[in-house]
């Protein structure tokens, strides 16, 4: 039974060529219909997948569909096919779902922005190839989404191209991205080179065959290039730096590609590949300690952010850390689950955000804002719920899947990461609610007057006295959002409070039909035998008790500092001196790479490639035989007299010189 | 019996006359006529060896060089009618409008 699935991402690919090649003579409307109806139809029709894979037998799963062949080089061949499965599934619903929640928003949000349709054909376009990322069968196909996300990334970012920062930003996201898919593509040449192929199904299957490696080895090798790839496309260390410079793309950008969908491509590919991960300790203890690691250090970088839009731009890197850090446990149903919770809690912020953004007139300093609760009750409560989600605060989404995480950080004897982890956790229930208190509580500090907003999304200045309530059509996604930020955890409740963590249960045929081979991952999801059921599950709340506990202690620092004692921080940021301002300029990771890669990179290439080997070499070859050409040329000419009879005279005289050749050769 | 070396003299002393010719003389008549001069001494060699080898082809191909030269003649006398009549001049070193 075929299930059509390639009319998903052909829906908002033809919604961007309607949009993107005529789309600027039609009335905002008509963009409207044609950019919401394909993403709604794309929706609709991933949820009607959705209902028909539930009645698939097991047999059937996953479900692969061929379409063509792409291309045949030797024995290596690529072709256009779809991979269903349950992780593929849920990547389809969220993307879809949060897409289309997104580009209702958008509607709202880019009203008076010029470069409508534009905008709208982008959004559409990084849909089909973000589609086309999760739903390939194999990882050729999965590169092209992989690279087209990116090529969408650096349109939104840069969408406002006129301004300097935005191109520039832009730039930096896409070259950015350039190391990490060369990682990535190292990693598909060592897989066609040991496996002939790049079809899901049978690179898995010739996988199988493989034990775990103990030391480094091949599968390690490719472990270790496809986290690179992941580390550019997620924001990892040390290739995070792009997605703080990604917010001066329009806001509801902020929130699908750079928050919700696009930077979750990483966790999504090291999840799909946890055949290779599972026979590769070592490059799974190294995703897990990059995802520790980024989680914690952009955690430390978002507490001291003013820009709200930055604040949550680390506060992304730091959750898709803790995803790695799952997958990096090899709990890859919790990774895939935090991704899920974090789509719905960040994109609310990041909607939110961008709601506080539209109705203040473009401010982005949380500084210049305060007492906002009072001019937008409903985006109030809609960021209230986020906060506390992102928090870890239960019953809410991110609670169980964030805790889901740590837990089998520490059942999988990780101790230190957990540790980490749970540090990063009270920092991020800290800078969180340090965002909800400089935002909504206080007073109002922003100059209620039109020249003081010139913030970043450069609004037209319609009219901007005090703050204002945003559109229906913003705030509507904005209340689906905080509904499924807020019970969107349900689903995977742990066995430890009375649930059936069927959200696991429901990947775990992706994850565990290749995994009898690995020692250290099975501890992970089914944790030590040593114990008893009991035990184990006391285990389980107490960490979430201390969970709870981090969430509540940064809430209360946040309260106290930004809302009890306001006159406090300047003060301890006056005692702490130079470390603040260090952590302020966020540890100066940009200025190091510029000193240690771009500036000598620019050198090498100013004085050796452009000076010396283009203008030099190329440019000095062509020009001279060009002036060589000319200087024959130049006496050559003086034969061309026009003088018929000199011409017949050269005849003569060449038919004299030919006829002295042969004779003096002697013809026979 | 006249030797070989004689008619080709003659006719290497003709076509020379015929290349001196045109190389020399300005009027545009006077070097189709040494044109035809040349042609001749080709001829003149063809014949020659074609008497001295008993061999035909030499005679065809005097016939074609004389077709050739005829239908050249009228052609060139055609020109030169038209070149005279818009430049006034047989002096080939005034029609030069092509010159750099």
């Amino acid at each position: 039974m075929s299930l059509h699935l390639w009319i998903i991402p052909l829906l908002p690919l033809t919604g961007a060529a309607i949009n993107g090649l005529l789309g600027k003579r039609f009335p905002k409307t008509v963009v409207n219909a044609i950019a919401l109806g394909s993403t709604a139809a794309a929706f609709a029709y991933a949820l009607w997948v959705a209902a028909q894979f539930a009645g698939l037998p097991a047999d059937q799963i996953p479900h692969i569909e061929h379409y063509a062949t792409w291309m045949t080089a030797g024995t290596f061949s690529a072709e256009y096919g779809i991979y269903l499965d349950q992780l593929s599934l849920v990547m389809l619903l969220i993307v879809t779902g949060v897409g289309f929640l997104i580009h209702i928003y958008s509607v709202g949000y880019m009203e008076h922005e010029g470069g409508y349709y534009r905008y709208f054909a982008y959004l559409n376009i990084f849909m089909f190839f973000m589609l086309t990322l999760i739903l390939a069968n194999n990882y050729l196909l999965m590169f092209v989404g992989w690279e087209g996300v990116g090529l969408a990334s650096y349109l939104l970012i840069g969408f406002w191209f006129l301004k300097d920062s935005a191109a520039n930003a832009g730039k930096k996201a896409f070259i950015t991205n350039r190391v990490g898919d060369f990682g990535f593509l190292i990693a598909l040449f060592l897989l066609i080179k040991h496996f002939g192929t790049l079809q899901y199904d049978a690179v898995f299957k010739a996988l199988a065959a493989y034990p775990v490696e103990a030391s480094a080895g091949l599968l390690t090798a490719i472990g270790l290039l496809m986290m690179v790839g992941a580390s550019g496309k997620s924001a990892q260390i040390p290739l995070y730096v792009w997605l703080p410079d990604a917010m001066e793309g329009p806001t509801p950008v902020s929130a699908l590609i750079h928050a919700a969908t696009m930077v979750t491509a990483g966790v999504y590919m090291v999840a799909r590949s946890n055949a290779v991960f599972n026979r590769a300790p070592i490059a799974l203890m190294v995703v897990a300690v990059i995802g520790t690691l980024t989680a914690i250090f952009a955690a430390s970088i978002g507490i001291l952010q003013t820009d709200i839009k930055k604040v949550l731009a680390y506060s992304t890197i730091s959750q898709l850390g803790y995803m790695f850090m799952g997958c990096g446990v090899a709990a890859y149903g919790a990774g895939i689950f935090h991704l899920m919770t974090h789509a719905f809690f960040k994109a609310l912020l990041f909607l939110s955000a961008g709601a506080i953004i539209h109705g203040l007139g473009g401010e982005q300093d949380m500084r210049h804002m305060g007492g906002l609760r009072k001019y937008m009750p409903k985006t109030f409560w809609c960021m209230t719920v986020a906060t506390f989600t992102i928090a870890g605060f239960p019953p809410l989404a991110a609670f169980f899947s964030k805790d889901e995480i740590l837990w089998a950080t520490w059942a999988s004897g990780n101790h230190v990461l957990w540790l980490i982890g749970l540090i990063a956790a009270a920092m991020t229930s800290f800078y969180m609610f340090r965002l909800w208190f400089m935002t909504f509580f206080g007073e109002y500090r922003g100059a209620p007057t039109e020249d003081s907003h010139h913030g970043h999304d450069s609004h037209d200045a319609h009219g901007h006295g005090t703050p204002h309530e945003s559109p229906m059509a913003m705030i509507v996604p904005l209340m689906i959002l905080a509904v499924l930020s807020f019970v969107g955890g349900w689903v995977g409740i742990p066995a430890a409070l009375g649930g059936s963590d069927r959200f696991d249960h429901f990947l775990d045929p992706v994850f565990h039909s290749t995994a009898e081979a690995t020692p250290g991952a099975e501890t992970a999801a089914s944790p030590a035998e040593g114990r008893t059921e009991r035990e184990e599950t006391s285990t389980e709340l107490l960490f979430m008790g201390i969970s709870v506990a981090a969430a509540a202690l940064g809430f209360l620092g946040a309260w106290f500092l930004y809302y009890k004692r306001t006159d406090l921080p300047a003060k301890m940021a006056q005692a702490a001196g130079g470390l603040y301002t260090f952590v302020l300029d966020k540890y100066k990771v940009d200025e190091l790479y510029g000193a240690v890669i771009i500036k000598p990179l620019l050198l090498l290439s100013t004085n050796v490639l452009w000076k010396g080997i283009d203008v030099a070499l190329i440019d000095g070859a062509a020009d001279e035989s060009a002036v060589g050409a000319r200087d024959i040329s130049d006496g050559m000419r003086h034969m061309q007299s026009g003088n018929i009879r000199s011409y017949a005279g050269w005849v003569a005289f060449g038919a004299a010189v030919v006829i002295a050749f042969m004779v003096w050769k002697g013809v026979r | 019996m006249v030797p070989l070396s004689y008619y080709l003299i003659l006719s290497a002393i003709l076509f020379a006359c015929g290349v001196a010719g045109f190389l020399i003389k300005r009027n545009i008549i006077t070097i189709f006529m040494s044109i035809e001069l040349m042609l001749n001494a080709v001829n003149l060699t063809f014949v020659a060896f074609a008497a001295e080898l008993k061999m035909l082809s030499g005679h065809v191909f005097v016939f074609f060089v004389m077709v050739v030269a005829a239908a050249e003649a009228a052609v060139g006398l055609a020109i030169i009618i038209a070149v005279f009549r818009t430049r006034e001049t047989l002096n080939v070193d005034r029609v030069n409008l092509l010159k750099l």
